[in-house]
């Protein structure tokens, strides 16, 4: 009987405020953990008060949360939080750990997976349980010693041309980053209760292995394309920085946000922020309308599961129609302003019914 | 300064050609092979650096003999020496295996920086940056944007987060991962390519790194890799709907107005 029992979430803060991404893990490991029949423990690490938002990890699904609150965690500090993260899975023996694939996610679980030596898949846009029995027969010719526990992790590889299913069949904890936007939360529920435990980590003396010289945080409130319901996207189509401000305009219409390929963030002609796609952000808004946009795999790994996809491009050859619910071929500079005026005019003509 | 850059050679999946097989598998033939984006960012950095403070920069890869193409080309961008890590033993390797490997071939050389890129463009992982760091038990910095000032003893550099930035004294030795906007790689010069190939890129494989591995001969190649492929394929992509053209601007418009309303998002 194998002694690792939970799924674990390292639950991403920032300013000591839970991210969605953490959120979303947190559904996530509820929805694997029906099948694994253990305990969803949500791992906090933080400066003070951040055990404050402990109730919220509960109530979007920790079962227990695990709250590391040392002033060596108030800023995030690859070696301080390796040694938490580490000190927390030597001491509880997780199954598994989820980490969000975001530049500290991306940062940190490398090094942890490395410090405990064990397997870490990167950027998982799904995760299962095996179940089948071909999947439990290739766990075992592995090496795995009891399948039905074994994590089966997807993620796209080569730019997103190729998905791939990894497996970590020999050693524990499993473990694997995700993407943000990816996974979804469980619909808040404050009359859950959880167990809190105040963990103490025994902090190396040179812990604190790098100089903080500066902390600057954006001023402006950081876009969250994740979260946006509609979003309008320019690319290389809309020609210049300029040419942004039609697409300003259609997603202010539609009461939406502003995305962007890689092209024109590359550009310089939008923040980097606003970029979807592999290398950007995954969005999976209901409506996504992608103007001026080729649609390369790139780009269509980010938005693909957006509920329903509207694509202006002047090719008619543009990969984008090959994912677009309705294909527009036409120049988006006309059409884009037009269809601006006409929304705003419909929206005035419904609220006057 | 010594400063070491991992490169890696890689399929170029952003060149918009790329072809699967019927079994799933990539077809590399079908695409060109380059130094991966982030790594030769890296590269460039690091010889940016030497610039600066004297040294050199030798380029290290793990890979097949068909690496040396991505050595040359480091050469003659200006690095002074090549290494190429290679054999079966160490064929399908997952990052945690990549990075002991990597790790025992630079046991044996000396150096007071590595540079890695963030990530590879096959692999998409930005792991091994971070694992060889924990390898070689050597302080880290990520996502690199920019280095604002380099010394012997440590190097200050900007860390990009999502929502804002760090600024980051790191003492030497170290490794820093770099992002593209940390440097705009320079082109190979003429004489750059000729001096390239006067140079004599190393071969160093398992026998020369044997005992530098440690415990971590156990975790090399396909067998010792602690993650394994179940299998690989390509997705479903959500399927074409409607596409209208030759339309007028004003029956464009309807027809998208139509959807929407339909659809309940205005």
């Amino acid at each position: 009987m194998s002694k690792e029992k939970d799924i674990f979430v390292v639950v991403e803060q920032r300013n000591g405020k839970v991210q969605n991404i953490g959120l979303e893990l947190l559904g996530e490991a509820t929805r694997l953990n029906a099948d694994l029949k253990e305990q969803v423990v949500a791992v906090l690490l933080g400066g003070k008060g951040i055990s404050e938002q402990a109730d919220r990890c509960i109530a979007y699904g920790a079962d227990k949360v695990i709250i590391v609150e040392d002033d060596l965690l108030k800023e995030f500090v690859t070696e301080p939080y390796t040694q938490a993260i580490t000190a927390v899975c030597k001491e509880f023996q997780p199954e598994m750990v989820l980490f969000g694939a975001s530049s500290i996610g991306r940062d940190v679980a490398p090094r942890v997976a490395s410090r405990i030596k064990t397997g870490l898949v990167a950027d998982c846009t799904a995760l299962r349980m095996a179940k089948t029995p071909e999947e439990i027969a290739r766990e075992e010719a592995c090496g795995c010693v009891d399948a039905t526990r074994a994590l089966l992790m997807v993620r796209p590889t080569f730019g997103g041309n190729l998905m791939a299913t990894l497996m970590c069949p020999r050693s524990k904890p499993q473990m694997a980053t995700v993407r943000p936007g990816v996974m979804k939360k469980i619909t808040k529920d404050t009359t859950r209760t959880g167990e809190k435990v105040d963990f103490k980590v025994d902090f190396t003396p040179d812990a604190m292995n790098i100089e903080i010289l500066e902390v600057v945080k954006s001023e402006k409130k950081a876009v969250d394309l994740t979260e946006a319901k509609i979003i309008v996207s320019g690319g290389r189509g809309v020609g210049s920085p300029e040419g942004f401000g039609i697409i300003r305009e259609l997603a202010a219409a539609l009461g939406g946000e502003v995305g962007s390929s890689r092209a024109c963030v590359d550009a310089g002609w939008i923040e980097k922020d606003r970029q979807v796609g592999q290398t950007g952000k995954t969005v999976r808004p209901d409506l996504y309308m992608a103007c001026g946009i080729s649609g390369a795999i790139q780009h269509v790994a980010g938005m693909e599961h957006s509920n329903f996809i509207v694509a202006i491009n002047k090719n008619e050859a543009a990969p984008i129609f090959g994912v677009a619910d309705l294909g527009i071929v036409g120049d988006l500079k006309v059409i884009v302003p037009k269809l601006t005026e006409a929304i705003a005019k419909f929206k005035e003509s419904k609220s006057a019914q | 300064m010594k400063i070491v850059v991992c490169i890696k050679q890689v399929p170029d999946t952003t060149s918009g050609i790329v072809k699967v097989n019927e079994n799933g598998t990539l077809d590399r033939a079908s695409m060109p092979t380059i130094i991966n984006h982030d790594d030769k960012t890296a590269i460039e950095a690091a010889l940016q650096i030497k610039e600066q403070l004297g040294g050199t920069v030798t380029v290290v890869t793990m890979g097949p003999p068909q690496a040396d193409v991505a050595i040359r080309e480091a050469l003659a961008m200006g690095c002074d020496e090549g290494v190429i890590v290679g054999g079966r033993e160490f064929a399908g390797s997952d990052t945690y295996a990549t990075s002991g490997i990597l790790a025992g071939a630079l046991r044996i050389m000396d150096f007071d920086l590595i540079i890695t890129g963030r990530q590879a463009i096959d692999g998409d992982t930005a792991q091994v940056g971070p694992q060889l760091a924990e390898k070689l038990h050597l302080p880290q910095v990520s996502y690199v944007e920019e280095i604002i000032k380099a010394e012997e003893e440590a190097i200050t550099v900007k860390r990009q987060f999502e929502d804002g930035y760090h600024i980051i004294k790191i003492k030497t030795p170290c490794l820093l991962t770099a992002i593209q906007e940390l440097a705009t790689p320079r082109y190979m010069t003429v004489s750059g390519i000729w001096e390239a190939y006067q140079k004599e890129i190393k071969l160093v494989g398992f026998e020369d790194i044997k005992d530098a591995l440690g415990d971590d001969v156990n975790w090399i190649g396909l067998k010792g890799s602690p993650t394994n492929i179940y299998n690989s394929y390509t997705k479903e992509l959500k399927g074409a709907g409607t596409v209208l053209s030759g339309l007028s601007v004003e029956k464009y418009v309807e027809a998208i107005v139509e959807k929407l309303d339909e659809k309940h998002i205005i």
